[in-house]
């Protein structure tokens, strides 16, 4: 796809962030700001996935013979609604039922509603490193060549599974992984570097035989060039720390951790969707 | 009292590792994962004929439960294992969210449950687990008694979907039920019917079960005996049938009161068929290093005791 295109999804994919986070006031539209240019070059570029003749997405529990993608840092659901929602997955009018009782779309993303594209609950930080890693090892077990991505947050490279993950993909050769770390560099409580600094996550991750890479996670053409140039070599997996601006297209929210769980209120809404314009063949759900 | 006999005593967790065998061989989408406990799982005939179905996760019980998800995404069954206390308390939240709130088919199989892995002491001595697990939605919980009744549980929970959390122990036991059975997740099984206190025993406390049976019955009081192999799902219906008959009970496991067997028995009695309850088990505390024997004698898991408890029972009865 246009890199124009694509950038006019992920405004629209904004949008929804926003309008889906002040209909219920809450959600974290920071990091799913921050994000959005990923998710969206994924889900309308980079991923094999699953279509029927007309084009709409299917929905396949086991992804057999297409590529997989896990969210990991949960909280930043609302991207991951508007994308599976835009991309096919279910209706674009359920975003309107975001965190709304009976809602296939829970506040973190969760399989016990059945709503397509999810494949395994996440929240609780730091266990989907691990989920994408057994994904990935089905996927050779079964002759699948096609790739597992997963996304975390920066934060949650505290968490200490996710060096047992870090450990665990290395020793067995999954080549066919992708782990991308979202490093805003800001957590709950504040710069992830006052809070628990990671100090160099690369030269880690590199430790542990990771091929490390970089990107601008707010530039689109650098995502989809990086994306496909990383996955090179069949036995050693993939890691890229993505740079990104917390709250990234809507300005107030950006440089600060202030908006990482907090909902715009009226006005901010107003300001924020002024400064996302709908562009053509797009429209709010 | 219906006669039980054994010719050999076998660990049941060797009737796991005979049981994954069997089921690489019949299964291709069977996958055993391990955190550096390979050997005390019994893990060495499917590793040898299966290597590349096999995952070592080092020691690393959360990334080892993560990881069964995510194999499940792919068709594929696995059985992580560990020991008992590794594979559910230090787990919990990984089982809690990437496995039972996913609904994943992950099978957890767990060794050295309880008192009877003896000299490490209580730091291994899991008395919890029963509890913890059962308390998940989603969530199947088996505890089988010797080694045939773990082999053909093993087989038969690769045939089931969804989250399994597989108990089973360290120390060799008799031998006593059917190399052929067929194991029925959730059903009951009646070892003995009798009409004057009904004894409900899971695991390694469904052979001082019978031995209790035999005692009670030189003293002319005939038991029914129930091995209640599934917590969960609890197999009510077996329960109630046999306390409506008899009037009071027993239950006997090798695991804290609380959240255990004893305490669904409980459960349904309160609800459904309010009897006296005696329950033997261990009575909130934390175990200690000994001999499988000296343990189960000091915390009062015996032949027995099930038998002071069916008489406490029983003369409870208005």
């Amino acid at each position: 796809m246009e890199i124009e295109q694509l950038q006019h999804i992920a405004t629209q994919v904004r949008r929804d962030i926003v309008r889906m986070v002040h209909a219920v006031n809450s959600g974290h539209p920071g990091g799913s700001l921050g994000c959005t240019d990923l998710l969206v070059a994924l889900y309308f570029d980079v991923m094999h996935l699953k279509r029927d003749e007309q084009g709409a997405a299917i929905f396949d529990m086991n992804a057999t013979d297409e590529d997989l993608f896990f969210l990991s840092n949960g909280h930043i659901s609302p991207v991951f609604y508007s994308v599976l929602a835009r991309s096919g997955y279910f209706p674009v009018s359920e975003l309107a039922t975001f965190r709304k009782l009976d809602s296939r779309l829970q506040g973190h993303p969760a399989t016990a509603e059945h709503l397509p594209g999810i494949r395994i609950a996440s929240g609780s930080l730091g266990q989907g490193l691990s989920v994408a890693c057994g994904a990935a090892f089905a996927k050779r077990l079964n002759g699948d060549d096609k790739h597992v991505y997963v996304l975390m947050g920066d934060g949650e490279q505290q968490e200490g599974q996710i060096w047992e993950a870090a450990s665990f993909a290395p020793h067995h050769k999954l080549g066919n992984l992708t782990a991308i770390i979202d490093f805003n560099g800001q957590q709950i409580d504040g710069p992830t570097n006052l809070v628990m600094n990671n100090r160099d996550l690369g030269a880690k991750y590199r430790a542990f035989g990771w091929n490390v890479t970089e990107m601008n996670g707010n530039d689109m053409g650098d995502i989809i060039k990086t994306l496909h140039e990383s996955k090179n070599d069949p036995e050693v997996p993939t890691l890229i720390l993505m740079k990104t601006e917390m709250g990234f297209g809507v300005d107030f929210m950006m440089g600060s951790h202030k908006w990482h769980g907090v909902a715009p209120n009226d006005e901010q809404l107003a300001v924020a969707l002024n400064q996302l314009p709908i562009t053509a063949g797009m429209s709010d759900y | 009292m219906k006669k039980y006999t054994y010719t050999e005593k076998k660990d049941t967790r060797s009737g796991f590792g005979a049981g994954i065998l069997e089921l690489g061989r019949t299964n291709p989408n069977v996958v055993a994962l391990t955190a550096d406990l390979a050997g005390s799982l019994k893990l060495e005939g499917f590793i040898k004929e299966f290597p590349e179905r096999y995952v070592q996760c080092g020691i690393s019980e959360a990334n080892m439960i993560g990881v069964s998800a995510g194999l499940t995404i792919g068709g594929k069954i696995p059985f992580a294992t560990s020991f008992a206390n590794f594979a559910t308390g230090r787990v919990y939240d990984q089982i809690r969210q990437s496995v039972c709130y996913s609904n994943k088919n992950v099978k957890i199989c767990a060794s050295h449950a309880g008192l009877t892995l003896g000299e490490d002491g209580a730091t291994h001595q899991i008395l919890e687990d029963i509890g913890m697990m059962k308390m998940l939605p989603n969530m199947t919980v088996i505890n089988p008694c010797d080694f045939n009744q773990t082999k053909a549980a093993t087989i038969a929970i690769a045939d089931y979907e969804g989250p399994v959390y597989l108990r089973f122990g360290r120390p060799v036991v008799p031998i006593f039920t059917p190399a052929d059975q067929k194991f029925e997740i959730g059903k009951a099984i009646v070892l003995n019917e009798g009409p004057d206190v009904s004894i409900f025993a899971t695991g390694h406390l469904v052979w001082e079960a019978i031995k209790a049976g035999e005692i009670l019955a030189e003293q002319g009081i005939e038991a029914d005996i129930i091995n209640i192999h599934t917590i969960k799902p609890f197999d009510e219906e077996a329960v109630l049938a046999s306390v409506r008959k008899t009037r009071c009970a027993v239950s006997a496991e090798e695991h804290q009161l609380n959240g255990g067997l004893g305490d669904s028995v409980a459960q349904a009695l309160a609800r459904n068929f309010p009897a006296p309850l005696e329950m033997v088990g261990v009575h909130d505390s934390f175990g200690e290093s000994g001999t499988p024997d000296q343990l189960m004698k000091k915390y009062g898991l015996t032949a027995e005791k099930i038998v002071e408890a069916a008489l406490r029972a029983k003369a409870r009865v208005v």
